[in-house]
């Protein structure tokens, strides 16, 4: 076992952080790696760029295990575990569920990479989502990236190079994960969470390829009932009054989507925090700690806002996946669908509509994440667009 | 900046609704408009139209769902012909139900206090007859006798709510019925800017429960309504949607001008138009379609006097319209007063444009 096996269809960028971390743990010599920047040298800032869900944070903190672990990465130490924990002394983190990362975060955390690590070889920082900084922000990370201390590693993720700043680039090694296929995603849903084999590729498939969503689609019914209730609002929209009940109705889902999914991560954290401090589960919690418990609780609730306006968008991108169907069957594409388990409705949705009003409604998809991702209502962003699934209807109706 | 604003009324006047100066104590019961409850003669009294209003289609809903062949009728006391109230209540050939809605009994005819009068000594059975007396001394002997009256009568008294006090506990009330946790910031806030109108608040309640995912606070009400806009922000849309484009314009302008946001402008809007989609083309009673629709049954019969001329595709095109106005004033870029003016245009064309 090791850290890299929870990790699928990523094998060449798993190749490069295998043998970086392999070359690093090497001894220290600086007669050989000072010059040389062949694929074996240690470089000590990287990025990994990715979609969501491609486990771009996953990749970089199995490559944190394999620095900080003194058996390369075994996936069973303290010293693993508290990676996976978080927790970990030589480990720092800057994780955001806010828009945008402070400058006083990376101030501190730029600060605290100049120690020496404390019981590992390396000091590691991983920065999660490196595009959430603005460039005044980036500005303080450029020097410490680019004269890291000895043993000081740099691990950023972002989705795309892009969406970084060319200075904050040039001091970087990139790695570029793929979205995996849907086979494989399924054959790691199979393999880590021993899920059937048919649950697994229709969950892999619905989830786009997303690791996270697919495996909650393929472990929680509760998720899949939503999904499939989402869709199905869509499906039944004929009239103005159909689009503004099935509005009311998506923020019910989504909402509910939210909920769950917060409640879920939040117990996980709390646990590993818990276990991390030294306190068994169920144990009352020592008054030393509460302090640090109590933070917690309230970076939880700060972000209960935030999960909303993902669960609106994942409904969002659900929908999506239902008109590109639509699409591919109207135009004959003959390409493997995602919605497989409803083929008879897309079917006769493919066969009620003209592909153009199709783009027309996947456009307007499109337009209704922009404006929820701009703070427009979210009720009023949803009714817009599903008002245009009724033109279609008005036309056939009225030729 | 809703700056909260004490209390404004030191003195609060007695109960109004109780017009009889120097007339015997009550011997009926006398309840708040929430408590209202069936009995052969219901006296609705009080200035508060809005929650008279409510109270009476409380009572009818009440009726219906004891027994859905309630048969409703009105008469207005204004305008009484004489023998109309017997009429009404001598039993039906299948012995429905009967609840006869008595409005204006504060501009009654002498006719109808005479007869009124001797009702209340011979009420007929399975019959509930409701009187709506909004205030004033016209009807007083009626009144007395009613008050003093020994049969199944009641009084359901629907004063103004005077006190910032009493608006509070109704909005609290209001969030609490659509399962909403709510700040007392928020509730302070709203009671300070809406304390003219209770309608306004209680639709102003509906829309922040309608509009917002999380539990109201402060901040949420500062969002929609700082400065007062709220009145402003319904006028606009109540003159949009009734085609009425010059005025509507011109509401928006001062608005504007007297420091109005643009955003809970259009949540206005939104909250509006909304509704009417909601209720276009339904069918049946308001007290039937509320639950079913999520609406107070005054919000179905103002939806539908709104929807007189306009068309699904209209609604729908103007729905949409309203987004991306609200896109084009949050993301900045775009001109806001502009938007707003051309949403404007859009919705008193009913989205015909
Ligand atoms: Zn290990």
């Amino acid at each position: 076992m090791s850290v890299w096996d929870e990790l699928t269809g990523q094998s060449e960028a798993i190749d490069v952080f295998r043998a970086a971390a392999s070359g690093a743990a090497a001894p220290v010599d600086h007669t050989a790696t000072h010059a040389s920047t062949g694929s074996g040298a240690m470089t000590h800032s990287w990025l990994i760029t990715g979609p969501p869900g491609s486990g771009r944070s996953n990749l970089a903190y199995a490559f944190a295990a394999a620095l900080l672990c003194r058996n390369g990465g075994c996936g069973v130490c303290a010293d693993c575990r508290q990676v996976a924990a978080r927790t970990h002394p030589d480990l720092a983190v800057l994780s955001t569920d806010r828009v945008i990362i402070s400058i006083e975060e990376v101030r501190t955390l730029v600060s605290s990479s100049q120690y020496s690590p404390s019981v590992s070889r390396y000091r590691v920082m991983v920065i999660e989502d490196a595009d959430r900084m603005a460039e005044r922000t980036s500005n303080v990370l450029l020097k410490a990236l680019e004269e890291p201390p000895e043993r000081t590693v740099w691990i950023l993720c972002a989705p795309s190079e892009a969406d970084l700043l060319p200075t904050v680039r040039s001091r970087v090694r990139s790695v570029r994960l793929r979205v995996p296929s849907a086979t494989d995603v399924a054959g790691l849903l199979e393999r880590r969470d021993g899920v059937e084999p048919q649950t697994a590729v229709r969950a892999a498939r619905e989830a786009q390829s997303h690791i996270g969503m697919a495996h909650r689609l393929a472990t929680n019914v509760d998720a899949r009932q939503r999904r499939a209730s989402t869709l199905s609002v869509a499906l039944g929209i004929r009239s103005v009054p159909d689009a503004i009940m099935g509005a009311a109705r998506l923020l019910e889902l989504a909402k509910a989507d939210a909920e769950a999914i917060t409640e879920e991560r939040d117990a996980e954290e709390r646990e590993s925090t818990l276990r991390s401090l030294g306190v068994e589960p169920g144990q009352a919690v020592p008054a030393a700690l509460r302090s640090q418990v109590k933070t917690l609780e309230e970076d939880q609730k700060r972000r209960a806002t935030r999960s909303l306006r993902d669960g609106i968008d994942r409904i969002l991108v659900d929908l999506l996946s239902l008109y590109r169907d639509a699409l591919l069957i109207q135009l004959g594409a003959g390409l493997e669908l995602i919605n497989v388990a409803i083929q008879g409705e897309l079917d006769a949705l493919a066969e009620r509509t003209e592909p153009a009003e199709t783009l027309a409604v996947m456009d307007a998809i499109a337009i209704a994440r922009r404006r929820i991702s701009h703070n427009v209502t979210p009720a009023l962003s949803l009714e817009a667009m599903l008002i245009t699934l009724t033109h279609s209807t008005n036309r056939k109706a009225t030729p | 900046m809703a700056a909260v604003r004490g209390s404004r009324s030191g003195a609060v006047k007695s109960a109004a609704g109780k017009t009889s100066g120097k007339s015997p104590a009550p011997v009926i019961p006398q309840l708040t408009w929430e408590q209202i409850r069936p009995a052969a003669v219901v006296l609705v009294s009080g200035t508060e139209s809005f929650l008279a209003d409510r109270a009476i289609r409380q009572l009818r809903d009440l009726l219906k769902l004891e027994d859905p062949s309630l048969e409703v009728t009105d008469i207005d006391a204004a305008s009484y012909a004489p023998g109309e109230l017997l009429t009404m209540a001598s039993p039906s050939l299948f012995g429905e139900p009967r609840m006869i809605r008595v409005t204006s009994v504060e501009k009654c005819t002498d006719n109808f206090i005479l007869e009124a009068i001797d009702y209340l000594a011979y009420p007929a059975d399975d019959t509930y007859v409701v009187l709506r007396h909004g205030g004033g001394v016209r009807g007083k002997r009626l009144l007395d006798a009613v008050r003093a009256a020994t049969g199944d009568v009641i009084e359901v008294v629907c004063t103004e709510l005077k006190k910032d006090t009493e608006r509070y506990d109704f909005a609290v009330a209001e969030f609490r019925a659509a399962g909403r946790r709510v700040s007392p910031g928020a509730v302070r806030a709203l009671v300070s800017a809406f304390s003219d109108d209770l309608a306004e608040l209680s639709s102003a309640c509906n829309q922040l429960v309608a509009d917002t995912s999380d539990e109201i606070t402060e901040a949420t009400v500062e969002r929609y309504y700082a400065g007062r806009v709220e009145t402003n922000a319904f006028a606009v849309a109540d003159s949009a949607i009734a085609g009425r484009y010059g005025e509507s314009l011109a509401l928006l302008r001062h608005a504007l001008a007297t420091g109005a946001d643009p955003v809970p402008m259009v949540a206005a809007f939104a909250m509006k138009l909304r509704t009417m989609a909601k209720v276009l083309g339904t069918r049946g009673g308001s007290g039937q379609l509320a639950g079913q629709l999520g609406l107070a049954p005054w919000q179905i019969d103002r939806a539908r006097r709104d929807l007189q001329g306009w068309t699904g595709e209209g609604l729908g095109r103007s729905i949409q319209m309203l987004a991306e106005t609200d896109e084009n004033i949050k993301g900045g870029g775009r001109d806001p007063v502009y938007s707003l003016e051309r949403m404007i245009a859009t919705i008193s064309a009913r989205g015909e444009l």
